[in-house]
């Protein structure tokens, strides 16, 4: 028998899955653990690799296809085994382009149904009535279902948006198709937006004493064979360390909101916003309260290293109570971001500015930094949220502490 | 004025009922095995041979076949004759009287003849009887044109289908559950009868219809109560009669919830829950349907006589109520 390979399920609830690449052809002799293809997820692109020794016939998906998960999308036959035996199923077509339908507002925000092989989209009998009575093409309708099945609720959801303004002349804009990274940042931020009720709260932070404290220590930083120091500290190093340690300190604040429960965690999982090409990760820095600043800024340097290569895990972004975003390095001085649920907050950093501060009647140049704190009001309430930041405020302030 | 409430077990129920009858029309009598001095396998005729004497509530010997026969000829001679099966297993012994002879002759006939003969058969598992005696083979009987079938789920329907089934002319099978014979519930005293070929809605609900059957109505009742804690309303149908299936009112339901859970003890492998969803499918109901339809039946084994195994092997009140709520939330 030739061994199947299978879209495998790489991430918690990955229903579909594309092919971003092979990296074989039909007819390719292949080894156990050879580089097959690469997936792309709403999340990362994964690399997968072939399950046996062989020969590599019957490819049936198409690089850009979506496809479920588990289908065979190959065989591997060995030694001895004839490859004209027809095992394989039909090929399926490439999914089909968003198609401008009647309504050109109809934008999915999940996945997007895959064809079967007869090219038709799995729809229910209410939901496909529906489609046509409102004048909808199924495949712009993301299906919530089993196997992208679309129900009468999604095509309601379809329905319900509000048309886009035409504000523009087709031909005189370009249009870029949405990847899985963007839907997926495009969902749940809509999602967050609209359904978490959001509070915000502002401190400046004065960054005297960590900026000293950061030059001694980076002035300290062990050498390497080439006399280069092994580690450099950043301010947002610091920033972690500070948040995870005000987390420590107001225990109540390290939660996620869980629809009929709130679970409050034992350990303080910092997430922190990565930008990158076409859009951001937040990889996330476990326990950070009990490990040092050159370990938090080594750990950092590389999910940040892997996030920009699209290479991490999905257990490397997922979890944590919050997420720091800091836009300090752009000049900004203040902003207000949107927490990335379940997380109970999110921190957004301004940039690091010299201003005078009255300091016993005296107008004294400080170096300051405002941070405002969003809170999601179903698991954090004013006060709480207060502490936390004002804890976070005393250990950027007083760096020390945080060796306490 | 309304008459105060009285509540009878179903088999007092069912006895009431067959009192009723034989004391409104002299042609009405009852055969079975050990249905006179010992009163039934269940205690369903319980004194009936001393209120109505021995030639109207009849012992037989232990030859289903031949009873039926009896029963039959009986019938088409001007009785009103209501056979009792110990246990439903034991009708296909008198497969051949039910299914060539009642169920035809009217048709082969010209009309000119009927049948107006009453079985009646305790049915299904749960008493640690095994696979000999706790068989649903309503479906099977159901499949012949010819004959008509019922299931009463409570006392109430069980006197009055019971009724309704001695006045029709043609053979009826009345499928009684062997778990709820000591069920209670308000029965009027009055003759009322309930019609066969018509379903009853026990709850209504917008977010998924259960059409079930005898003691599957009040496990989906249970399941429904639960659901509506979770916010999900669910309507439950009792479908009374198998033949002739009341389609309107799963139709219409159907239309409604947009959602169709078929529940019965039966095997669920072309079973009754089989017939309705392919009803469903067929009809305008079908561009209702917001998710598959759910089929929770007995399943492909003979009852096994480990009461553990037995439990498991036909639908109970926590998977329907998992399985119906996976249903509403798009899961299947």
């Amino acid at each position: 028998m030739p061994i199947e390979v299978i879209l495998p399920k790489v991430d918690m609830d990955m229903a579909t899955g594309k092919i971003a690449k092979w990296h074989v052809k039909d007819g390719d002799a292949v080894r156990k653990g050879a580089l097959l293809f690469e997936i792309e997820t709403d999340k990362a692109a994964m690399e997968i690799d072939a399950p046996g020794d062989g020969i590599i016939r019957n490819i049936t998906a198409a690089e850009g296809a979506i496809i479920p998960v588990g289908q065979t999308v190959a065989l591997i036959y060995q030694d001895g085994e004839s490859a004209a035996a027809p095992a394989a199923p039909e090929p399926l077509p490439p999914v089909k382009p968003i198609t401008p339908a009647p309504r050109p507002d109809a934008v999915p925000t999940a996945v997007l149904p895959a064809a079967s092989a007869s090219g038709r989209f799995p729809a229910t009998p209410l939901a496909r009535r529906l489609a046509k009575q409102g004048g909808l093409a199924l495949e712009s309708i993301a299906g919530s279902g089993p196997r992208g099945r679309i129900s009468a609720a999604d095509v309601h959801g379809a329905l319900a948006r509000p048309a886009a303004p035409q504000h523009a002349e087709p031909g005189s804009y370009q249009v870029t198709p949405l990847d899985g990274m963007r839907r997926t940042i495009a969902q749940r931020l809509t999602l967050s937006k609209q359904t978490v009720p959001h509070f915000y709260l502002t401190v400046n932070c004065d960054l005297t004493r960590l900026s000293e404290i950061r030059e001694r220590l980076n002035a300290h930083a062990p050498r390497d064979e080439r006399k280069l120091p092994v580690w450099k500290l950043s301010i947002n190093d610091f920033i972690i360390k500070a948040m995870a340690s005000a987390l420590r300190q107001v225990p109540d604040a390290n939660v996620t909101w869980a629809d009929e429960a709130i679970h409050k965690y034992h350990s303080c999982d910092v997430g922190v916003a990565v930008a990158v090409e076409g859009g951001l990760f937040t990889p996330v820095v476990r326990a950070a309260e009990s490990k040092s600043l050159p370990q938090i800024s080594m750990e950092m340097k590389d999910l940040a290293a892997r996030a920009r290569a699209r290479k991490l895990l999905p257990s490397e972004y997922q979890g944590g109570t919050t997420t720091i975003s800091n836009l300090g390095m752009f000049g900004i001085e203040q902003f207000t971001a949107i927490i990335n649920p379940p997380q109970a907050t999110i921190l957004a950093v301004g940039a690091g500015l010299e201003r005078f501060v009255p300091v016993k009647g005296q107008s004294v140049l400080r170096t300051q930094m405002t941070c405002a704190l969003s809170c999601d009001h179903r698991a954090v309430d004013g006060a709480l949220g207060a502490q936390l930041l004002a804890a976070f405020k005393t250990f950027i302030e007083e760096p020390a502490l945080m060796l306490a | 004025m309304n008459a105060p409430l009285r509540e009878l077990t179903y088999a007092q129920a069912i006895q009431e009922a067959l009192a009723t009858a034989m004391e409104a029309d002299k042609r009405v009598f009852i055969m079975g095995e050990d249905i006179g001095v010992y009163g039934g396998a269940f205690q369903v005729t319980g004194d009936l041979v001393h209120r109505f004497g021995e030639d109207r509530v009849m012992d037989t010997p232990i030859s289903e076949l031949g009873a039926a026969g009896i029963a039959v000829g009986a019938a088409l001679a001007g009785s009103r004759p209501i056979l009792e099966f110990q246990f439903s297993d034991f009708a296909t012994l008198a497969m051949e009287q039910i299914v060539n002879q009642a169920a035809k002759m009217r048709f082969m006939l010209g009309g000119k003849v009927s049948v107006p003969l009453v079985m009646r058969l305790p049915s299904g598992s749960g008493t640690g009887a095994a696979a000999q005696h706790s068989q649903s083979l309503e479906a099977w009987l159901a499949h012949v044109p010819g004959l008509k079938v019922v299931q009463p789920s409570t006392p109430h329907d069980a006197k009055g289908l019971l009724l309704a089934a001695i006045d029709d002319p043609d053979p009826v099978m009345v499928f009684e559950h062997k778990l709820l014979y000591k069920m209670k519930g308000e029965v009027p005293e009055d003759a009322y009868r309930v019609p066969i070929g018509k379903a009853a809605v026990r709850r209504e609900g917008r977010h998924a219809t259960i059409v079930a059957t005898s003691i599957m109505v009040h496990r989906a009742l249970e399941a429904a109560e639960v659901l509506a804690g979770e916010g999900i309303e669910v309507e439950v149908i009792d479908l009374r009669t198998l033949r002739p299936l009341d389609t309107a009112t799963i139709i219409e339901s159907v239309k409604k919830t947009t959602r169709l859970a078929c529940v019965y003890e039966g095997v669920k492998t072309l079973g009754i829950g089989a017939e309705i969803s392919a009803l469903i499918a067929e009809s305008e109901a079908f561009d209702y349907l917001d998710a598959p339809i759910l089929r929770l039946g007995g399943v492909d084994s003979p009852i096994p006589y480990n009461p553990v195994l037995e439990k498991a092997a036909v639908p109970q009140t926590p998977g329907i109520i998992e399985q119906v709520r996976n249903l509403v939330k798009g899961r299947i």
